[in-house]
């Protein structure tokens, strides 16, 4: 762990404070004992730890699903997937890196793999636009999910993205068509079609990605219609007021959850995915299994689709009494 | 406390602007300024006679001077739970509701009626800007789903006009869920075989055109509607540049491809009967104002349109 967040601080202090004792231990001539003080700074920390992270609001959740640190699409692919086979372009403009995906197995068994990537660099994250896809992104993954429902390869998509980009250029070539029509194509693919929300689940640029069968979260990531800022300059006119935008948007996976929004959430190590990556992507990859497997066997015909469009009519028929 | 500040003056200022016309009888254009006396005003389906804006109208009027003699029947959305995330902004959500209910007289943002245009049995549904933005929530997702079910049931193309800001915020993921929730009423209709029209007037932004009101078979819009997903304002401040004259308006939009046609709101009518008409392989179409059916369709319950 290399970076702390804002409300960390009281905890970087203490693993400092740790590390420090045991460089000085190392570095003196003598033989002092400084285990013990430095173990009881351990537990004090890893006692925080725990507390922070049990409690988070909903403006740490943000926080956490946008650590720089936290697993990507990239990571999840390498470490689940085996034989992954990029496959790239719109066949119309260009290749979108903001957007990846391929042919890839899971299990053994061949799927379609997409999602959004952020990039985990300055020139990486210039090359992945941030995870924010133009048209062509969302007509490559349109493209795949074609491919998918045509071969009966079930589709995974990984979520991770602040939100469909603003530009000129997207506008002029038809980002919010792009988008629904990506929407339109989830809705009609015949073989399974699954989603992890890995970070951020940023408004229609998410949620073109994210129709399908079984959609999940990672239990720190934050699915929503907006990010916090941008509805708190519309409703509070005051882009700093995030934190009550976040409070009440109801965009943890836990208020999701209750919604019936999605349908399951996978748990994270203590202290966030970013404090222990493998274990968070062995989380997912155990999650997906499970998924996969089970609706693998329900997938004959259009069933599956057709459950998949009964689903989202019946969201949101409770509101919070769900 | 001053007692001709607070008193007299009001009085005064409320007997000078009783001597003004009222404000009903006389629209402004905002473009242009020309006044607009309130009969040449409805004529004119609220477009500006001398530089022809197309200033909003409400689904209701829309309707009345679209169904042929002005007669639809409205057909009935499933209410949704009020206030799903029991939402707190500045104002309560239930709050801003019933603010909204009581400025537009009507239940929520939109509208679907059914009744003949031409003498061609459709399903309309119109969106209603002054309604909170027109936003997308429950309800709106609810009508869209009413509307292309009943299209189905009576096997007749659906025409849906839109206006809106967006999602509706006070449902936070409810609203972003009526994205995939139009859409499969959308292709409820594509699977059934009947056309899907879309009117975007002005203006349609952010999540419905990412979805229902970009799917249409035939993409219209009206002269100058803003048309975009992220506004201009966004953009302007992501890319830090100068946009184009004229950029995300419908002319605009059909210059990139984006649209069908841009058509004045005086002709729309007769264009949705021949395209409608056409689309239904149907007879030739009749243009021009028609009454009423003079026999009430099957199965349709006979309502005015005027409120």
């Amino acid at each position: 762990m290399s970076s702390y967040l804002e409300f960390e601080k009281p905890l970087a202090e203490i693993e400092a404070k740790a590390a420090e004792l045991r460089a000085m231990a190392r570095a003196s001539e003598d033989d002092v004992d400084i285990e013990k003080e430095a173990g009881a700074l351990d537990q004090k920390a890893a006692g925080m730890l725990a507390e922070l992270y049990s409690t988070l609001t909903p403006w740490r959740k943000c926080q956490v699903a946008r650590h720089p640190e936290r697993p990507h699409c990239q990571d999840y692919i390498n470490a689940l997937f085996t034989e992954y086979t990029p496959l790239a372009g719109d066949r119309n403009f260009a290749d979108d890196h903001a957007v990846m995906g391929g042919l890839a197995r899971l299990g053994g068994v061949p799927v379609v793999v997409l999602g959004q990537e952020k990039g985990n660099d300055t020139k990486s994250r210039i090359a992945r636009n941030f995870g924010m896809a133009r048209p062509e992104g969302y007509r490559k993954a349109i493209r795949l999910m074609d491919l998918a429902d045509r071969f009966g390869l079930p589709l995974i998509t990984l979520v991770d993205t602040p939100g469909a980009y603003p530009g000129k250029g997207a506008e002029e070539r038809g980002q919010s068509e792009a988008i629904a029509r990506s929407t339109e194509k989830c809705l009609t693919i015949k073989s399974p079609v699954i989603s992890v929300i890995i970070g951020e689940g940023g408004s229609g640029g998410a949620v073109a990605f994210a129709t399908a069968n079984k959609v999940m979260m990672l239990e720190h990531s934050i699915y929503s219609v907006i990010t916090p800022e941008g509805c708190a300059s519309i409703l509070w006119k005051d882009a700093e007021k995030m934190r009550e935008a976040a409070e009440a948007m109801r965009l943890t996976a836990q208020n999701l959850h209750e919604l019936g929004v999605i349908d399951h959430i996978i748990a994270e190590p203590t202290g966030g995915a970013q404090r222990d990556r493998d274990a968070t992507i062995a989380a997912v990859g155990v999650a997906l299994d499970d998924e996969l497997k089970k609706l693998m066997k329900q997938a004959k015909g259009d069933k599956l689709m057709k459950a998949r469009r009964k689903k989202f009519l019946e969201i949101g028929a409770k509101g919070l009494a769900a | 406390m001053n007692w001709i500040s607070n008193y007299v003056r009001p009085r005064i200022n409320s007997l000078f602007s009783r001597r003004e016309t009222p404000e009903n009888l006389w629209t402004k254009c905002p473009e242009c300024g020309t006044m607009l006396f309130h009969r040449e005003f409805e004529e004119s389906l609220h477009v500006c006679t001398d530089c022809e804006h197309h200033m909003p109208i409400s689904p209701r009027e829309r309707f009345h001077t679209l169904f042929d003699g002005g007669i639809f029947a409205e057909i009935d959305v499933p209410t949704p739970v009020a206030d799903p995330l029991e939402f707190k902004d500045q104002k309560k959500y239930p709050d801003r509701m019933k603010a909204a209910q009581k400025n537009t007289g009507e239940a929520e943002a939109m509208l679907v009626g059914e009744g003949e245009i031409g003498r061609t049995p459709i399903i309309a549904i119109a969106q209603d800007f002054r309604f909170m933005g027109g936003s997308m929530g429950m309800y709106v997702g609810n009508a869209i789903i009413a509307a292309a079910t009943r299209a189905v049931e009576l096997k007749r193309p659906l025409v849906l006009f839109s206006a809106a800001g967006g999602a509706r915020m006070q449902e936070g993921i409810l609203s972003l869920m009526q994205m995939p929730r139009t859409t499969v009423a959308v292709q409820m209709l594509k699977e059934a075989g009947l056309p899907y029209i879309v009117v975007l007037t002005h203006p349609t932004t952010g999540g419905v055109t990412a979805s229902y009101a970009m799917l249409g078979d035939v993409q219209i819009a009206e002269p100058n509607a803003l048309i975009c997903f992220a506004g201009p304002r966004v953009i302007q401040q992501t890319i830090g540049e100068k946009l184009p004259e004229g950029f995300q308006r419908a002319e605009y939009l059909l210059d990139h491809g984006m649209l069908d046609r841009v058509t004045h709101r005086k002709d729309m009518k007769d264009e949705l009967v021949t395209i409608v008409r056409m689309l239904m392989n149907t007879t030739p179409r009749v243009l021009g104002d028609l009454p009423a059916p003079s026999q009430t369709p099957d199965n349709t319950p006979q309502v005015t349109a005027q409120k």
